[in-house]
C-alpha cells in the first residue's frame, strides 16, 4: 500500500483493535448472536489487515468467503439451534476458565517471545505489490496446481458431506399401500435417536405423519 | 526530458514504497496474531455452546492466515507463496466450517442440546 506512514500506523492500530476486541467479545459474550456478527467484524478487519500487507485478493477472497458465506451459515446454524436453555452448573468452572486462562497466557507470552527474539531475515525482498494476483494466479496454475484440483474434490466432499449429515434420516412407507414413498418429500418429528433408545426411532413412527398419498 | 522525469519519478515512487514497507513491524503482526491465537484456543476450551466452539476455531484459523500473509509480505516478496496458502487455508476452512455445522445440526437433532458438557457419549 502506498499510503504515508502516519495513516498506515493509524490503520494498523484501528484495525488490530477492531480485530482483538472483538475476538473478546466473540469469546466472552453471553448472547451468541452478538458472538456472531463480532466475528463479522473480526473477518472485516482482517481483510483490512490483508489490505495492509499488499494481498488485495486474498483480502476479496477472506470478504467473500468469510463474511460471506461462513458468517452467514453459522448464523443460519444459531437461528437453527436456538433454544432458550439453562446450563447445568458445573462445579469448579471458574477455577478451569482461570487455569486454561493461564495457559492461553503463557502460550502468548510464549508466541511473542518467539516472535521478538528470532532474527528474521528483514528487509527480505521488495514486495510485488498491486501484481499480487497475478502471481498468485501463475502459482495456482503452475506449482500449486495439484492442490488447488485437490481444493475442488475437498468442497465437494464437504458440499456431500454436509447434506449428507445434516438431512433427517427419514424412513417411511405408504399409510395405504405400504410402499415405499419419495423419501425428501417428507418432514418427521424430531426423534431423539440417543436418549431414548427404546422408544421408536425414525422408521416405526413415521408413517402415522404422512398424508394420504394416492 | 519527459522520460528522465519520469523515470525519476518512479525511482522516488520506489523509494517511497521501500521506506512505507518497513513503517509497521513485522512483530506487530506476529503479535496481533499470537493475541487472536490465543483468544481463540481460550474460547475453543471454555465455551459451552457447540456454536460458539466452530467461532473460535475460525479466529484461530484467521489468526494462522495472518501470519502467512504478513511472512509472505515481509519475507517473501516475490514470490508470494504465503498469499497462496492463505488462500488453501480459507478453502479447507470453508469446507470445516460448513461440516462442522451439519455435525452440529445432527448433534442437536439427536440430544436437543448444544451444551458441550452434555456431549459425552464417548466419555469413559
Amino acid at each position: 500500500m502506498t499510503i504515508a506512514s502516519t495513516i498506515q500506523q493509524l490503520c494498523f492500530l484501528t484495525l488490530s483493535a477492531v480485530v482483538v476486541l472483538g475476538a473478546l467479545g466473540v469469546v466472552l459474550l453471553p448472547n451468541i448472536v452478538y458472538s456472531a456478527f463480532l466475528l463479522g467484524g473480526v473477518f472485516l478487519g482482517m481483510a483490512g489487515l490483508y489490505l495492509l500487507l499488499n494481498a488485495s485478493f486474498v483480502a476479496a477472497a477472506q470478504i467473500l468467503v468469510y463474511v460471506g458465506a461462513v458468517n452467514v451459515l453459522i448464523l443460519f446454524a444459531i437461528m437453527l439451534v436456538n433454544k432458550k436453555e439453562n446450563l447445568a452448573a458445573i462445579p469448579g468452572l471458574l477455577l478451569r476458565r482461570l487455569l486454561s486462562g493461564g495457559v492461553c497466557a503463557g502460550l502468548f507470552v510464549l508466541l511473542l517471545r518467539v516472535a521478538f527474539t528470532t532474527h528474521w531475515a528483514l528487509p527480505g525482498p521488495l514486495p510485488v505489490g498491486e501484481e499480487a494476483t497475478i502471481r498468485i494466479g501463475e502459482h495456482l496454475f503452475s506449482d500449486y496446481l495439484l492442490p488447488f484440483e485437490l481444493a475442488s474434490v475437498l468442497l465437494l466432499m464437504a458440499m456431500i458431506g454436509a447434506i449428507v449429515l445434516a438431512r433427517r434420516d427419514v424412513y417411511s412407507s405408504d399409510v395405504i399401500t405400504g410402499e415405499p414413498v419419495d423419501q425428501g418429500l417428507i418432514e418427521k418429528t424430531r426423534t431423539p435417536l440417543l436418549i431414548n433408545p427404546s422408544g421408536s426411532a425414525g422408521a416405526a413412527n413415521a408413517p402415522s405423519l404422512l398424508e394420504t398419498t394416492p | 526530458m519527459s522520460a528522465d522525469s519520469q523515470a525519476t519519478a518512479q525511482a522516488a515512487a520506489e523509494a517511497v514504497t521501500i521506506t512505507l514497507g518497513s513503517t509497521i513491524p513485522l512483530q506487530a503482526y506476529l503479535a496481533v496474531a499470537a493475541l487472536l491465537f490465543c483468544t481463540g484456543v481460550w474460547g475453543l476450551i471454555n465455551s459451552r455452546n457447540a456454536v460458539r466452539v466452530l467461532m473460535s476455531i475460525e479466529l484461530m484459523l484467521n489468526a494462522v492466515n495472518l501470519n502467512l500473509m504478513a511472512f509472505s509480505d515481509f519475507l517473501d516478496g516475490q514470490l508470494i507463496r504465503g498469499q497462496v496458502f492463505a488462500i488453501f487455508v480459507i478453502t479447507v476452512a470453508a469446507a470445516e466450517a460448513a461440516v462442522g455445522l451439519a455435525i452440529l445440526l445432527s448433534l442437536y437433532r439427536n440430544r436437543e442440546t448444544v451444551d458441550m458438557e452434555r456431549f459425552n457419549l464417548l466419555r469413559w
